[in-house]
């Protein structure tokens, strides 16, 4: 087996002393490969993927890279009217030197990557004016122009909409599988993690952790009791392709009805008289 | 916080776009030419030309019994030249500011280098120290706030924008009440007069001596300050962001900001309190060039030479007794950015 593009070993971090966000953390990703990363708010993901930056260094254990990285943080904003060539262009930054301007070859480099994604006639648009699906297509075509061979997608799909989350997630398949690129991405969206990663890791607790391929990691039982809400895992076969999927089971249960219910606002005020 | 100003004129990368730092520099020049007509001694604009582009005025051997050369090298040029750098600095300045804080609506104020030098202004005015004493203490305590804020946002921990901009606002509040602690205590008749007309900001004292102070931080500072310009993108997208992209994040925000605070330390020392030209100029320039500091940078700088030499030529043309410019420039200033401002949230500011 070939070295790991990233491996993890005994990694802990807090942000206030005593309160570890994640501990004994260990992992190891595969080159080429998907790997997603779920768990609820607050469970630290996003921790988990400035450490894998650099962004955060460990607090205890280890992080070993091998290879350029590329961040792709979630859908953000940007304080000026940058336009997307502008925003691709930043992606060769290591290859600018500190006091020089992009060169044409620069430029270049950044047309083609965005012509990659289809998207060379924008290059010229106000990046905060393409759909979200865009702009996370434009971040990748700057994770491309920085030749980064590892990917860090801070919830890819979110914010976005059917159609886009679609477009990106199947973006998100082509990088790894022709580019050979390695992803790792953190979800909210279990069937998003089902239908494209090769490998998942569920963070359960503090220092309880679940990894695997993601076919055997991502089960009904696991992502139930990860979540605290019931999930279905269910298979059909569509245009001859079989797919498994996840859909929420959601409570019909005392909340749901009790909250539709109208107070007796007469027997409120009647109690507080 | 968003800002982005949309604009019909917003160029696409082409020709026409790198044409214009070079128009607007021209247009500073011929400015700079005018300039120098004005004024209660008429010159003409080809004898003007004529001794600008004949005689040179630092070691010249000039002609002192000749008038106009008199007027035009000896009392007009170093002003003129002062406010064009100094126009230029603070564009710059501001430019650069608005890109490391992320936000179009901060100033070069924000580091604390401007009450800082004018504290230190202040206190050589009341020593009564000679001109060049003011304009060096002023420098000198305009860096020592910046290295005091500095050291402040480095104690507080992490050097986070925010907590820059907090040391800012803390070492500017600490300043600025030692100015006006200075004001209560200076003799209201003879020296109270001179720190306010000095601290409301006027070129009306250029000799070349400052000429040559200004010249030397702004070809400097100025020169490093664009050639970073570039970089200035990456910062403005947000620390995680330039940091994952291969920026050392914190050395170059200080960098920046150690720039900018000797630019603007050199201005506020040889001229007082300017303020709202590194504020609006930027805005100015960026609806002529877009947002991408690479090209905003040089076209501020022009521009913010010709804005306050026009502000200037006003100031002392205006009414039989001169203005003082930092009075013109807010006067000026505050309708141009509630100008922009209000066409920024019509035109759909409101990004989601």
């Amino acid at each position: 087996m070939s070295e790991p593009a990233i491996a993890v070993s005994g990694l802990g971090y807090f942000y206030r002393p005593g309160q570890w966000v994640l501990r004994h953390l260990k992992a190891s990703i595969s080159p080429g490969k998907i790997f997603a990363l779920l768990g609820p708010n607050g469970r630290g993901k996003t921790t988990l993927l400035h450490l894998l930056i650099g962004a955060l260094k460990p607090r205890e254990g280890s992080v070993t890279v091998n290879g350029k990285i590329a961040f792709v943080p979630q859908l953000f904003q940007v304080s000026f009217d940058y336009s997307a060539l502008d925003m691709v262009l930043m992606g060769r930054a290591k290859k600018i030197g500190l006091f020089s301007q992009p060169s044409r070859k620069d430029e270049e480099a950044a047309l083609a990557a965005l012509d990659r994604f289809g998207m060379a006639d924008l290059a010229g648009r106000p990046f905060h004016e393409l759909s979200g699906g865009q702009r996370q297509l434009v971040i990748f075509a700057r994770a491309l122009v920085a030749e980064a061979e590892i990917l860090i997608l801070d919830e890819p799909t979110s914010a976005l909409d059917l159609k886009n989350q679609a477009l990106v997630l199947d973006w998100i398949g082509t990088l790894s599988r022709k580019d050979g690129l390695t992803v790792v991405l953190t979800t909210h969206h279990p069937h998003h993690a089902l239908a494209i990663a090769d490998e998942a890791l569920l963070m359960m607790g503090e220092a309880d952790y679940a990894a695997g391929p993601a076919a055997e990691v991502l089960t009904e039982k696991a992502l139930t009791l990860l979540y605290g809400a019931p999930l279905k895992r269910i298979a059909f076969t569509h245009e001859g392709r079989r797919i498994e999927t996840f859909v929420p089971v959601l409570p019909v249960g005392s909340n749901v009805s009790s909250a539709r219910q109208q107070p007796d606002f007469a027997r409120l005020w009647a109690a507080r008289h | 916080m968003t800002f982005a100003i949309p604009s019909p004129l917003r160029a696409n990368r082409g020709h026409g776009a790198d044409l214009l730092p070079l128009l607007l520099f021209a247009a500073l020049i011929l400015l700079m030419l005018f300039s120098l007509m004005l004024g209660r001694y008429p010159v003409p604009f080809l004898d003007v030309a004529r001794i600008v582009f004949t005689t040179f005025p630092i070691n010249a051997k000039g002609d002192y019994t000749n008038a106009p050369w008199v007027v035009v090298e000896i009392v007009r040029m170093p002003r003129i030249l002062l406010t064009a750098l100094c126009g230029m600095g603070l564009a710059l300045s501001g430019a650069a500011m608005q890109g490391v804080f992320r936000n179009p609506l901060v100033g070069p104020e924000i580091a604390g280098v401007t009450s800082g030098a004018s504290l230190g202004g202040v206190v050589a005015i009341m020593l009564s120290w000679p001109s060049l004493g003011v304009t060096g203490l002023a420098f000198g305590s305009g860096l020592l706030a910046l290295a005091a804020a500095f050291s402040l946002a480095k104690l507080a921990g992490r050097a986070s924008t925010l907590g820059l901009v907090l040391s800012g606002v803390i070492v500017g509040g600490f300043c600025g009440a030692l100015v006006g602690l200075v004001q209560t205590l200076a003799d209201p008749m003879v020296k109270l007069p001179s720190i306010v007309y000095w601290l409301l900001g006027s070129f009306a004292g250029a000799t070349y001596e400052k000429v040559a102070l200004v010249a030397g931080v702004t070809l400097v500072a100025g020169t490093l300050l664009l050639g970073l310009r570039w970089r200035i993108n990456l910062l403005s997208l947000g620390e995680t962001d330039a940091q994952a992209l291969g920026v050392n994040v914190e050395l170059l925000r200080w960098g920046l900001m150690s720039l900018v605070a000797l630019l603007v330390a050199v201005q506020v020392s040889v001229s007082g309190g300017v303020g709202w030209v590194g504020l609006i100029v930027p805005h100015l320039a960026r609806m002529l060039v877009g947002p991408d500091h690479s090209r905003l940078l040089p076209a501020a700088a022009f521009l913010g030479g010709i804005y306050l030499l026009g502000m200037d030529d006003i100031a002392r043309s205006l009414t039989e007794q001169e203005i003082p410019i930092g009075l013109l420039t807010s006067v000026v200033g505050t309708p141009i950015f509630a100008l922009l401002f209000w066409k920024t949230q019509s035109k759909g500011w409101a990004r989601e």
